[in-house]
C-alpha cells in the first residue's frame, strides 16, 4: 500500500487480533481468535449463524468488550478504546441510518461530530462514488434497500476509517440487487485501497468479493486462505463441506510413492497427491468435488492413471441446462454427486450402470477422525 | 352477440339503485360519539360562552344583556390567579419533563423483559382517587415529616423560602408543596407518550452513533432526542393542558397566596349569587388562553417534520 490512498489517509497498519476471547456466561461465543488482516486487504469472516463472526466484528468496533484477549491497529493497541475514539466505521446489517436526518446529513454525521466545518465537497464526491448523488435531500425511508445500504456504505466510508467493517451489509437485498452490490463493494474497495472486513454467512458473496476469507465454527476460524485455496484445498471436512459441496470417501492409506499417497475405499484403489493430504498414515477422508468428477459408462473410457470408482448406479439425474448433476449411489450405499458440464455427451439416465472418475491431482485428503457430515447441514441453515 | 349486449345491463341496472343503497355505516359508528359531544362539549361550552355576557343574580334569573364588560371583570380582576395558574403549570411541565425523561428513558431501552411491569409501575398509582393522593401529600410534607426535618437540617429551607417558594418553616402551603403535587400528579402522563416514542426507536441507532464518533451524550443529543420530540412533545402537552386548569392541588397544599384561576371559578360559580357571569368569562379567557399557548408550541415546534 501506498502511504497516501485516494481519500488522503496515511498508513494505518494491519489490523491484529491477539488470544480474543468472547464469552457470554458459559456460552463461548469467540474462542482463543488469533488473526492478522493486512492493511488494504478485503477480508471475510465467513461462517452460520452462531458461529462467532459477528461478535468479532463487534469487538473489533468497540461495541463488544472481549472477555480476554487483544486488538491492534497498527502499533495501537485499541482492545479498551470507546468505539467513538476508534479509527473504525461500521457498515450495520440493516444499515442503521439516522431517519430524522436527510441522507446529506446522513453521510455527513461522521464528520460533523469530528468537528469538521466544510463538509459538503467530501459529502458531494462520496454520494458520487456511491452513485447517489440525486438523493441527498430525500430521508432515508424514501429510499431502496439497495439505496440505503450504498448511503449506510458511504456513511461509513467518509470518515476514512483505517478499518471499514461490514455486517452482513448484503443480507436484506434480494439475489439480484446482491450480487451487482457485491460488484460495486468490490469496486469501491478496490477503489479507496481501505481495509474491508466483510461478516457474512453466504460462501459465494464471501469468495466473490474477499481476497482472504476466514472460515468460523464454534467460534474458532477452521481455515484461512484466498478463496481458490479454501476451495481446492480444505483443510477440515467443515470447511469441504460448508464451502460449496464435496464428495468425501472415507479410506485408508496403504502406501506412498513419489510424492502420492495410494488409498483403498470400500475395496477400490485410488490415489491422491500428498501435498493435498493432510493426513498420509491411517484412516483418512478422500475428497472431491463434484464438478471435477466425472462420469463414464465404461472402465474403458477412463483415461489412464486416473482415480475410478466402478459399480456405480446413477439414482437421480438433474439438467440444468448448463451442466447436469447426478446422483451415483456405490455399491458400498455411499452417494457421490457429479456436476458434468453440457458439452453435448449422451445423458445417463437413473438406473444406469456407471464409472465415476477423476483426476487424481484433483482430490485431496483430509484428516480421518472428524465428522465427515460436519458443515453440510449448516450450510441449508444458513442458505434458508 | 347476446354476451354483449348483455354485459352493460347490469351497469344500468346498478345506477338507480346507488342512492338507497348509500353506505350509512360511518355516520351510524359516528353518531354516539357526536351524540355525546354535543351534549356534554358543545352545548356547555355555548352555555359557557352565553352565560359570559349576561348579567344578573339566582333570585332574579340571568339575562342576556352582551354585557362584554364582565370579560373587562374577569380579567383586570383576577390577574395573580391567571399568574399562578400560568406558573405553576409550566413549572410542573418543566419538572415532570426533567423527571419522566430518563425514567422513560430507562424502562424503553434498559428495561428488558422487564418493561410491561416497569410501566405498570408508572399506572399503578393512579388507581388510587387523585383526590387521596393529593391530600397523602400533606402527610409528607407535613412540618413533622421527614421532608421538612430533612430540608431544615441542610439549611435548604431558608433559601427556598427567601426565593418565595415556601413559606417560613413550613412546605405545606407554600407553591413548592402545590408545583409538588401537581407534578406527582401529572407526571405518568409525561412518561406515557415519551416512553411510547423512545421504546419505537431501534436501539442499533445508538450503535450506529457509537460508531460515528458521538459519545453517549453526544449520542442521546443528535439521535435520541430528535426521534423522541414527539413524545416530548406529547407529553408536555397532557401534562400542561390538565395542570393549568388544576386547582385541587393549589387548594389542598397551597396557601391564599397561591390561589389559582380554577378556584376563583368554583368560588365565583359556588359561593356568590351573581358571580355566573363573570366566572364563566374566566373559564373562556383560560380556555382560549390555554388554546393560544399549545397552538403556538406545537407550531413552534414544528411536529410534522419530526417523523
Amino acid at each position: 500500500m501506498s502511504s497516501h490512498d485516494v481519500l488522503g489517509r496515511t498508513e494505518g497498519g494491519d489490523l491484529r487480533l491477539v488470544g480474543l476471547t468472547k464469552r457470554y456466561g458459559s456460552f463461548t461465543a469467540v474462542d482463543d481468535l488469533s488473526l492478522t488482516i493486512p492493511q488494504g486487504s478485503f477480508f471475510a469472516l465467513l461462517g452460520a449463524s452462531g458461529c462467532g463472526k459477528t461478535t468479532t466484528l463487534r469487538m473489533i468496533s468497540g461495541l463488544e468488550d472481549p472477555t480476554v484477549g487483544q486488538i491492534f491497529l497498527g502499533e495501537q493497541e485499541v482492545t479498551d478504546l470507546k468505539p467513538y475514539r476508534r479509527p473504525v466505521n461500521t457498515v450495520f446489517q440493516n444499515y442503521a441510518l439516522f431517519p430524522h436526518l436527510d441522507i446529506f446529513e446522513n453521510v455527513a454525521f461522521g464528520l460533523r461530530r469530528r468537528g469538521v466545518k466544510d463538509v459538503k465537497k467530501a459529502v458531494t464526491d462520496m454520494l458520487d462514488l456511491v452513485e447517489l448523488g440525486h438523493l441527498a435531500k430525500r430521508k432515508p425511508t424514501q429510499l431502496s434497500g439497495g439505496q440505503q445500504q450504498r448511503i449506510a456504505l458511504a456513511r461509513a466510508l467518509i470518515n476514512q476509517p483505517q478499518v471499514l467493517l461490514l455486517d452482513e451489509p448484503l443480507g436484506a437485498l434480494d439475489l439480484k440487487l446482491r450480487r451487482q452490490m457485491q460488484i460495486e463493494l468490490k469496486r469501491i474497495q478496490t477503489e479507496v485501497g481501505l481495509t474491508f472486513v466483510h461478516v457474512t454467512h453466504d460462501q459465494e458473496e464471501a469468495m466473490t468479493m474477499a481476497d482472504t476469507i476466514a472460515v468460523m465454527n464454534h467460534g474458532r476460524i477452521e481455515q484461512l486462505g484466498s478463496p481458490a485455496d479454501l476451495y481446492e484445498n480444505p483443510a477440515t471436512t467443515f470447511v469441504a463441506n460448508f464451502l460449496g459441496q464435496s464428495n468425501l470417501i472415507p479410506a485408508s492409506v496403504e502406501g506412498e510413492k513419489d510424492g502420492v499417497v495410494s488409498v483403498s475405499a470400500h475395496g477400490q484403489q485410488l490415489k491422491v497427491d500428498t501435498s493435498r493430504c493432510r493426513s498420509t498414515s491411517g484412516k483418512i477422508i478422500l475428497g472431491v468435488r463434484p464438478e471435477k468428477v466425472q462420469i463414464a459408462t465404461g472402465r474403458g473410457e477412463v483415461p489412464d492413471g486416473y482415480n475410478a470408482l466402478v459399480g456405480g448406479k446413477v439414482v437421480d439425474t438433474s439438467f440444468i441446462g448448463v451442466s447436469t448433476q447426478y446422483l451415483v449411489q456405490m455399491p458400498s450405499g455411499e452417494e457421490l454427486s457429479v456436476f458434468e458440464q453440457n458439452t453435448g455427451r449422451a445423458i445417463q439416465r437413473p438406473g444406469a450402470e456407471v464409472v465415476v472418475y477423476w483426476d487424481p491431482s484433483q482430490g485431496f485428503g483430509l484428516e480421518g477422525s472428524q465428522d465427515i457430515e460436519a458443515g453440510a447441514e449448516v450450510d441449508e441453515e444458513a442458505a434458508a | 352477440m347476446t354476451t354483449l349486449t348483455e354485459a352493460p345491463a347490469p351497469v344500468e341496472e346498478r345506477a338507480p339503485d346507488r342512492k338507497p343503497r348509500r353506505n350509512w355505516t360511518p355516520w351510524v359508528l359516528l353518531l354516539p360519539g357526536l351524540l355525546w359531544l354535543t351534549v356534554f362539549f358543545l352545548v356547555p361550552i355555548l352555555t359557557s360562552v352565553s352565560a359570559s355576557v349576561q348579567t344578573g343574580d339566582y333570585d332574579d334569573g340571568f339575562k342576556l344583556t352582551w354585557h362584554w364588560a364582565n370579560y373587562h371583570d374577569a380579567i383586570a380582576d383576577f390577574g395573580p390567579q391567571y399568574y399562578h395558574s400560568l406558573v405553576y403549570s409550566l413549572l410542573t411541565t418543566i419538572v415532570c419533563l426533567a423527571l419522566a425523561y430518563p425514567v422513560a428513558y430507562f424502562i424503553a431501552f434498559k428495561g428488558g423483559r422487564w418493561k410491561t411491569l416497569l410501566m405498570a409501575l408508572v399506572i399503578v398509582p393512579s388507581f388510587t382517587s387523585f383526590l387521596i393522593r393529593t391530600i397523602a401529600w400533606k402527610t409528607i410534607l407535613a412540618d413533622n415529616g421527614t421532608v421538612v426535618h430533612t430540608l431544615n437540617s441542610l439549611h435548604l429551607l431558608k433559601i427556598t423560602t427567601a426565593l418565595g417558594w415556601t413559606v417560613g418553616n413550613h412546605v405545606l402551603a407554600s407553591p413548592a408543596a402545590v408545583v409538588c403535587g401537581m407534578v406527582y400528579n401529572f407526571l405518568p402522563f409525561t412518561i406515557l407518550p415519551l416512553y411510547t416514542s423512545l421504546e419505537k426507536i431501534d436501539p442499533r441507532l445508538h450503535e450506529a452513533g457509537a460508531d460515528l464518533y458521538c459519545s453517549a451524550f453526544t449520542t442521546w443529543r443528535r439521535i435520541t432526542l430528535p426521534l423522541s420530540m414527539p413524545g416530548v412533545i406529547g407529553g408536555t402537552l397532557l401534562t400542561f393542558i390538565p395542570a393549568v386548569g388544576d386547582y385541587i392541588n393549589a387548594q389542598l397544599l397551597g396557601n391564599p397566596n397561591t390561589t389559582v384561576v380554577g378556584q376563583r371559578i368554583e368560588d365565583l360559580f359556588l359561593r356568590q349569587t351573581n358571580g355566573y357571569p363573570v366566572g364563566s368569562a374566566m373559564s373562556v379567557v383560560m380556555m382560549v388562553g390555554t388554546l393560544v399557548i399549545v397552538m403556538t408550541y406545537i407550531w413552534r415546534a414544528g411536529t410534522e417534520d419530526l417523523l
